[in-house]
C-alpha cells in the first residue's frame, strides 16, 4: 500500500485515491496545430524514476493532488494541490 | 539438437537418457549481425524464428538482459483467444490462434496448447447485446464464437455462483477454439527452433547505449560488448520507452503499468474452461493449470509503475471477484502472486511498425494481450523487418495513427492507458 499525505486530510492509504496521470502535461492553446495536440494527449515520457503525477482523493476530500513519486520504489517526495492558486494558499497557511 | 520423436524417446529410454543434446547453444556475441532483436521474450524469439524460417535471414541475434522468458513471458496467465473486433486486430489475433493450433508440430516442442474454450460471462442485457455484436462480427470473419444461454452455461460449468451473486449471471459468450498453453514451453520451443536455424540467443546482455550515425543506428553498447546490426528490432514491452529514449526518439503513446497474476495450491480437476468475469468495474479471469493450480488475474494496479511487484489492495479486489463467481474456491490458499510491467498504449492496441530511424523497427504496446499474440507478433514483425513493408493486417498499427484519427480502441475507453484492460 502506498501512503499519500493529503495536504487537507493527512496521511491516507492510496486505495482512498484514484490515479490520474502525468502532471507534467501542458495543454496547448485551442488553435494550436494538430500535432501539438496529438503530443499533449497521446504521447508520454513514461519516466522510470521520480515523476509528477495527479491523484484524486476520491474517497476523502475529493481534491486533485500533484504527487511526486518514484515509479520504481513508489517512494513519495511531495504532495500538493494541483491548482496553482490553492498551492499558494497552502503555502500561506504554513 | 536432438529432435523429439518416438524413435529418440525409445532409444534414449534404453541408453539411460544420455543421447539428448542441449536445447540451444550459449554463443559468444559476434561483433556484427544482419538483424539484432532486443528482447528475448516470446515476441523477440518468435520474430527471430520467423525471420530465419520464413525469410531465410542469416546472422540474427536476440539480446536478452536477463534470461529468456524471465519477463512478461513468465508472468502472464497463459490465455489464448481471438475474440477481437477492430479491423486488422481481428485478423491478426485469429492468425495468431491458428499458429498456436499447429505450434507444437511447427517447433517440434510440446507447447501444451489446450483448446478448452474461453467463456466470458455476462450479467446484463446490455453486455449480452454487446457480446452478440462482437461475436457475430467474429463469425462473419470466419472465427468461431457462440452465445450460451443460462441452461447451457449451467450444464457446462455447474459450480459458478448462480444462486446469490450480486450481479446475477445470465449467460456467456464463448470461443471454443480458445484456451491456454504452457508459457515456458512456448519460450523454450521458439528458442530451440530459432537456435537450430542459426539464431544466436545471447542472455545476460543488456543494451546500455545506442550510437546513431547519419540518422541510422550504427551500433549498440551492451553489457557484453559493442555490436553492430544492419537492422535493429525492439521487442521489450514494459521497457520500450527507456530504449526509445536511449535512441533519442522522444515520447511514445505508451505508459508502463503493472499487472498481477495469482496461483493457488493444486487441486484435482475442477475447472475445464477459461472463465472471464467483468462487471461494475471488476475484471477477473481464471483457469486451471495442468498441475492443478488455479491461475487467475484481474485489473492493473491502477497507477504507473516499473516495479515488478504488486500491491495488496488489488489482491483483495481479485479475491473478491473470485469469490463473487466461484465461492467454492474460498478455502484455497494462494501460493504465489507476482506482477509484470505492461506497455499500456493509448488505445489499447499494439504497435508493429517502422520508426523515424530507417534501420530501427518497433514491436511494442501489447497491453494485457501479449502472450496470445506472440506467434503472430513474431510473424508480422519478421515480415516487416524483412520486406520493409507492413502487411495489410498491421497497416494501421503504427505511431502516427493517433494524429491521423485512427484509434484502434477495442474497449472504447479513450486515451488513458490504464483503462485498456
Amino acid at each position: 500500500m502506498i501512503r499519500i499525505k493529503c495536504p487537507y486530510c493527512g496521511e491516507r492509504d492510496h486505495s482512498e485515491f484514484t490515479y490520474g496521470g502525468d502532471a507534467s502535461i501542458k495543454y496547448p492553446s485551442l488553435d494550436a496545430s494538430e500535432s501539438e495536440w496529438t503530443d499533449a494527449i497521446f504521447f508520454r515520457k513514461n519516466i522510470k524514476g521520480f515523476q509528477k503525477e495527479t491523484w484524486h482523493h476520491l474517497n476523502g476530500c475529493r481534491m486533485w493532488l500533484e504527487v511526486e513519486r518514484s515509479t520504481i520504489t513508489h517512494e513519495i517526495k511531495s504532495v500538493k494541490p494541483c491548482h496553482p492558486d490553492l498551492q499558494k494558499l497552502m503555502e500561506l497557511k504554513k | 539438437m536432438t529432435k523429439f520423436n518416438a524413435w529418440n524417446v525409445f532409444k534414449n529410454g534404453l541408453n539411460g537418457q544420455t543421447g539428448w543434446s542441449r536445447q540451444w547453444r550459449d554463443p559468444e556475441p559476434q561483433s556484427s549481425y544482419n538483424v539484432i532483436i532486443i528482447g528475448g521474450g516470446l515476441h523477440g524469439l518468435a520474430t527471430a524464428y520467423y525471420l530465419a524460417k520464413n525469410h531465410n535471414v542469416k546472422k540474427i541475434a536476440v539480446l536478452e538482459k536477463g534470461w529468456i522468458g524471465g519477463g512478461n513471458a513468465g508472468r502472464n496467465t497463459t490465455i489464448i483467444r481471438s475474440n477481437y473486433m477492430m479491423p486488422g486486430s481481428h485478423e491478426f489475433y485469429e492468425h495468431s490462434l491458428k499458429l498456436w493450433e499447429n505450434l507444437s508440430h511447427e517447433l517440434n516442442y510440446n507447447v501444451m496448447f489446450s483448446q478448452r474454450a474461453h467463456v466470458s460471462l455476462f450479467h446484463s442485457p446490455g453486455a449480452k447485446d454487446a457480446n452478440a455484436r462482437r461475436y457475430n462480427t467474429m463469425r462473419l470473419h470466419g472465427t468461431d464464437g457462440e452465445l450460451w444461454d443460462l441452461n447451457t452455461l449451467k450444464k457446462n460449468i455447474p459450480h459458478l455462483n448462480y444462486d446469490d451473486a450480486r450481479f446475477p449471471i445470465i449467460g456467456a459468450a464463448v470461443q471454443r477454439r480458445a484456451g491456454n498453453a504452457r508459457h515456458d514451453s512456448a519460450v523454450w520451443g521458439y528458442a530451440r527452433a530459432a537456435d537450430s536455424l542459426g539464431v544466436d540467443i545471447i542472455q545476460n546482455c543488456e543494451v546500455t547505449g545506442i550510437t546513431r550515425k547519419n540518422g541510422n543506428i550504427e551500433s549498440l553498447q551492451t553489457s557484453r560488448g559493442v555490436m553492430k546490426g544492419n537492422k535493429i528490432g525492439f521487442a521489450v514491452a514494459g521497457n520500450t520507452s527507456l530504449l526509445w529514449q536511449m535512441a533519442e526518439l522522444g515520447n511514445l503513446p505508451i505508459e508502463s503499468h503493472k499487472l498481477q497474476a495469482f496461483v493457488t495450491e493444486a487441486v484435482k480437476p475442477f475447472l475445464d474452461h477459461v472463465v472471464v468475469y467483468g462487471v461494475g468495474g471488476a475484471h477477473f479471469y481464471i483457469s486451471q493449470s495442468d498441475k492443478g493450480s488455479l491461475v487467475f488475474g484481474g485489473d492493473l494496479d491502477w497507477y504507473k509503475s516499473y516495479a515488478q511487484r504488486g500491491n495488496l489492495p488489488m489482491v483483495q479486489d481479485v479475491a473478491e471477484a473470485a469469490m463473487a463467481i466461484l465461492p467454492s474456491i474460498g478455502r484455497l490458499r494462494l501460493l504465489r502472486h507476482w506482477a509484470g510491467v505492461m506497455d499500456m498504449s493509448m488505445d489499447g492496441t499494439f504497435f508493429i511498425c517502422k520508426t523515424p530511424i530507417s534501420n530501427l523497427y518497433l514491436n511494442a504496446g501489447w497491453n494485457y494481450g501479449g502472450f496470445k499474440a506472440s506467434p503472430a507478433s513474431g510473424w508480422y514483425f519478421a515480415d516487416l523487418i524483412a520486406n520493409e513493408q507492413p502487411h495489410k493486417y498491421i497497416q494501421h498499427h503504427h505511431l502516427k495513427r493517433f494524429e491521423q484519427g485512427i484509434n484502434l480502441d477495442e474497449r472504447g475507453a479513450g486515451p488513458d492507458p490504464k483503462l485498456h484492460g
